[in-house]
């Protein structure tokens, strides 16, 4: 079956590319003519947010890199030539560590409107599954790039999270050095986690936003009344009655999300970069040192709820691979929830008080944990920890029980305003 | 949908205004990362100005010395040796260097501040060498009429005692001669232009 | 937009900048365990940072590097005169490009069991109070080899360089607790047992300037990008503005 060369019949330069290359064809499915629920909110900003923390990062990653100099003996002091001697190069460091701590404020944000809204119900499922992917991308990538300032804290997290694989059995410490490559963290571990930050998980994580968002095209878009609208279609058009073309109306909205965004995110960058010492942390200030370990080894504040998951689970059988199994299994579970969510309603709007309350106490359980993953062990933050963890997995395991035993409201046939 | 005549200037105007408000913020946020190019401190350190003392060099005799990463020559020319840039004038592509290898304060036919002093570099301007340094005359091996001067040993290039270059050989233009100033009489100052009063 | 209006924004947005700054750092340094003085740095004050760079040079650079920070960087960051800079303030190079560095890094470990560290991060890795409060907090300990200890990083290799300006003080016998009003030197409450040439405040004001300049040190760049978010947020709100206005007027289309 052939497939005849500009369909639109476009002329001129952009008929000279049309015939070469599906330019206008794109433009139209992807943009011009890609119909969206015309009911999107605040919960919806948060894609294409995530897409412009993503070209923020590609784009001062490749700035940095050009003077950075990976190397146990180099890094440090290049982050600081950097710092002060590359024109502007404060700037753009500080662009791009707030950048990373914008793209998990960002990406939680998008994930909690997926769970909100039931954005992964069917025929949705590939494309959550791709972003659970894109999740776990992210983490790897942003704990390889914090290791690349070869701080202190940047080489004792580096230490830790390592370690895990320690706990493996039989293999366990042979995997550690092969992954160091090095009997501690040292100048070849660093330089191979800079290759994987810099070529290898950019890549991946380019590809699978693509996947990401073709596999939103090919369906259409949910909206926060999880109402079809491809189901209530203009008969003479064929175009949703609930639709509106992404461009104009999308283009021009999120352009407002942007700007408010870019407010905050300049905001941190000019007047506080280091977050609190959340964003930059103090210990990272002094060079790696194998003798002098941090009074607190945190990891960075995202990992904090799965930090705390992991500490939280105690040590059975004279092995601590529980707590790397329950950190991974808090994370695996994302994959599966198109799955554990029975119920025939996909918004939270018109679910019933079982999964509204449920989600309400995700959240919440959600940035507690955080919190008390990042503060240094005490009994209460175990007890806290340990409960959260619970709280954690019992919204995703319990939900096949109380999203199909609940009351629905019933769903309206057209978007609400 | 609404009436598009009045609305259609507003929205043309609206987007024309975002969008040249965007493009500006657009520009603005691309000049750091090109500005992140140009010679960082480190580099402007490194490429800092050099102090050369030239009271201890003595007539006739050659000082080296580093700027930017290349070979930077002060020669002390003797009478005899200023003598015979007239000599040779005929057999040279740019006697009074018309083309612009010295800075534009270098005046003088033989391209100095002070023609006692030559200041060089010591690169070849066909294809980088470091030429040699034959003060001694007659050098038949080099030139019939050979009254001292610089021998490029990779490709033949010739040049006299103030850098300029012979005919027919495969270098195009005269020697560079860097900025530099004077600091009192003993000291050149190289890579700093001389400061106008 | 004036320079007055821009001069007082800039200075509203140091003092906000500063004020978050002093919250934050108050919270990072309750963890140490040592109770640190309440200080807040402020490298906008120019004249501080100017005082402080050459108390600096004065007694701490015969030990202590700045390798991260050039002295030319130094001087314009600061409106330091070239001929000033050579002679005050260079004593371990005679390139304005070179970096702070220490002439004889290697003998000090010799003096005092190890090498004094660089100070170009100090307050970024320590925060400004603890380096502060860490000044003001040397006493006599004869169980010491130098015969000085302190109480903000115990069993201290250096010196009490400043004993000079501050005078000598010992660990007061009473318990420091409940304890307000009156003078406090150091997390706990110390005895003045000689006088120095500097009154009390007199060298808080000497200490305070210096941990100004190591404040500078840690970041030059500080306050040019501190007015420069001025002007960022300043155009952002513009662009705030008209896109939002360019919604409001795509979007009549939608019903």
């Amino acid at each position: 079956m052939a497939i005849t060369p500009n369909p639109y019949k476009t002329t001129g330069a952009l008929g000279w590319i049309d015939d070469r290359f599906p330019l206008t064809k794109m433009w139209k499915e992807h943009l011009s003519e890609y119909y969206a629920p015309k009911n999107f909110n605040f919960w919806y900003f948060f894609g294409s947010l995530a897409l412009l923390v993503l070209v923020n990062q590609l784009l001062t990653g490749i700035f940095l890199t050009m003077h950075y100099k990976p190397g146990a003996e180099t890094a440090f002091d290049s982050v600081e030539y950097i710092m002060r001697d590359v024109p502007w190069g404060n700037v753009i460091r500080y662009m791009h560590s707030t950048g990373a701590s914008a793209f998990f404020v960002v990406v939680f944000m998008h994930m909690f409107r997926g769970l909100m809204y039931g954005s992964y119900q069917k025929p949705r499922e590939l494309i959550w599954v791709f972003g659970a992917l894109i999740f776990l991308v992210l983490m790897a990538e942003a704990f390889c790039g914090y290791v690349l300032p070869w701080g202190n804290m940047s080489y004792w997290g580096a230490a830790v999270i390592i370690n895990l694989f320690g706990t493996i059995p039989f293999i366990g410490p042979d995997l550690v050095v092969w992954i160091q490559g090095d009997f501690v963290p040292s100048d070849a571990t660093l330089n191979r986690l800079f290759s994987i930050h810099v070529i290898a998980l950019p890549f991946v994580l380019v590809g699978l936003v693509v996947a990401h968002i073709l596999a939103l095209h090919e369906v259409g878009s949910n909206n926060p009344d999880g109402v079809e609208i491809k189901k209530n279609k203009d008969p003479a058009t064929g175009i949703p009655k609930d639709g509106i073309p992404f461009h104009p109306y999308y283009t021009v909205k999120d352009l407002v999300g942007v700007a408010g965004f870019l407010i905050i995110f300049c905001a941190v960058i000019f007047f506080m970069p280091d977050g609190g010492g959340y964003f930059l942390e103090a210990p990272n200030f002094t060079p790696a040192s194998q003798t002098n370990t941090p009074e607190h080894i945190t990891p960075a504040w995202y990992f904090g709820t799965y930090y705390a998951m992991l500490r939280a689970t105690p040590s059975f059988a004279g092995t601590q691979i529980w707590g790397v199994i329950v950190m991974g299994a808090a994370v695996v579970i994302l994959f599966f929830v198109p799955w554990l969510d029975k119920s025939k309603v996909k918004s939270i709007r018109y679910k019933g008080v079982l999964s509204k309350t449920a989600l309400g106490i995700f959240a919440v359980n959600f940035v507690v944990l955080n919190y008390y993953g990042l503060q240094p062990p005490s009994a209460l933050v175990q007890l806290v920890s340990q409960i959260g963890t619970v709280i954690y997995f019992a919204f995703f395991l319990l939900m096949p029980w109380y999203s199909a035993a609940e009351t629905t409201k019933p769903v309206p046939d057209r978007v609400t305003e | 949908m609404s009436n598009e005549g009045v609305d259609g200037n507003r929205r043309r105007f609206l987007t024309a205004a975002t969008s040249v408000f965007g493009a500006a913020g657009a520009a603005a946020v691309a000049w750091p990362f090109l500005a992140s190019l140009k010679p960082s401190a480190k580099a402007r350190a490194l490429g800092a100005p050099v102090i050369a003392d030239i009271s201890t060099l003595e007539p006739g005799m050659r000082a080296t010395y580093l700027w930017r990463g290349q070979p930077i020559w002060i020669v002390r020319r003797t009478p005899e040796m200023l003598a015979g840039l007239d000599k040779v004038a005929g057999q040279l592509v740019d006697p009074d260097s018309k083309t612009q290898q010295q800075p534009a304060y270098i005046t003088d036919k033989s391209r100095a501040l002070k023609p006692e002093f030559m200041v060089m570099k010591g690169v070849c301007t066909h294809l980088g060498c470091s030429p040699i340094l034959r003060a001694d005359h007659p050098a038949p091996e080099i030139d019939t009429n050979w009254q001292g001067g610089f021998f490029c040993p990779c490709h033949g290039s010739k040049f006299d005692l103030a850098g300029r270059v012979y005919k027919g050989v495969p270098a195009p233009s005269n020697i560079i001669v860097p900025p530099h100033r004077y600091e009192g009489d003993t000291v050149v100052v190289i890579g700093e232009d001389p400061k106008t009063a | 937009m004036n320079l007055l209006m821009n001069q007082t924004l800039t200075r509203l947005a140091r003092a906000a900048v500063v004020a978050a700054g002093a919250l934050v750092a108050n919270v990072a340094g309750a963890n140490a365990g040592v109770e640190l003085l309440p200080f807040t740095a402020d490298s906008g004050n120019t004249a501080s940072v100017q005082r402080g760079a050459r108390n600096f040079m004065a007694y701490c650079s015969g030990c202590h590097s700045l390798k991260y920070l050039r002295y030319n960087r130094m001087a314009e960051d600061l409106n330091i005169p070239d001929d000033v800079l050579k002679k005050n303030l260079m004593f371990t190079s005679d390139k304005a490009g070179d970096p702070i560095k220490v002439a004889m890094p290697a003998a000090s470990e010799q003096w005092f069991g190890r090498v004094p560290p660089d100070l170009s991060l100090e307050t970024r890795a320590r925060g400004a109070n603890w380096v502060y409060t860490y000044l003001l907090s040397f006493y006599l300990d004869e169980s010491r080899p130098l015969g000085v200890n302190n109480t903000v990083l115990v069993g201290a290799s250096m010196p009490h360089v400043l004993w000079e300006l501050q005078g000598w003080q010992k660990k007061a016998e009473h318990k420091a607790e409940g304890e307000h009003g009156g003078e406090h030197h150091g997390g706990s409450a110390f005895e003045k047992v000689t006088e120095g040439s500097l009154k009390p405040a007199e060298y808080e004001a000497f200490v305070g300037d210096l941990v100004n300049f190591l404040d500078y040190a840690s970041e030059p760049g500080k306050q040019a990008r501190i007015s420069l978010g001025l002007k960022v947020m300043l155009y952002l709100f513009g662009l705030l503005v008209l896109t939002y206005l360019l919604k409001k007027e795509f979007w009549r289309d939608v019903h």
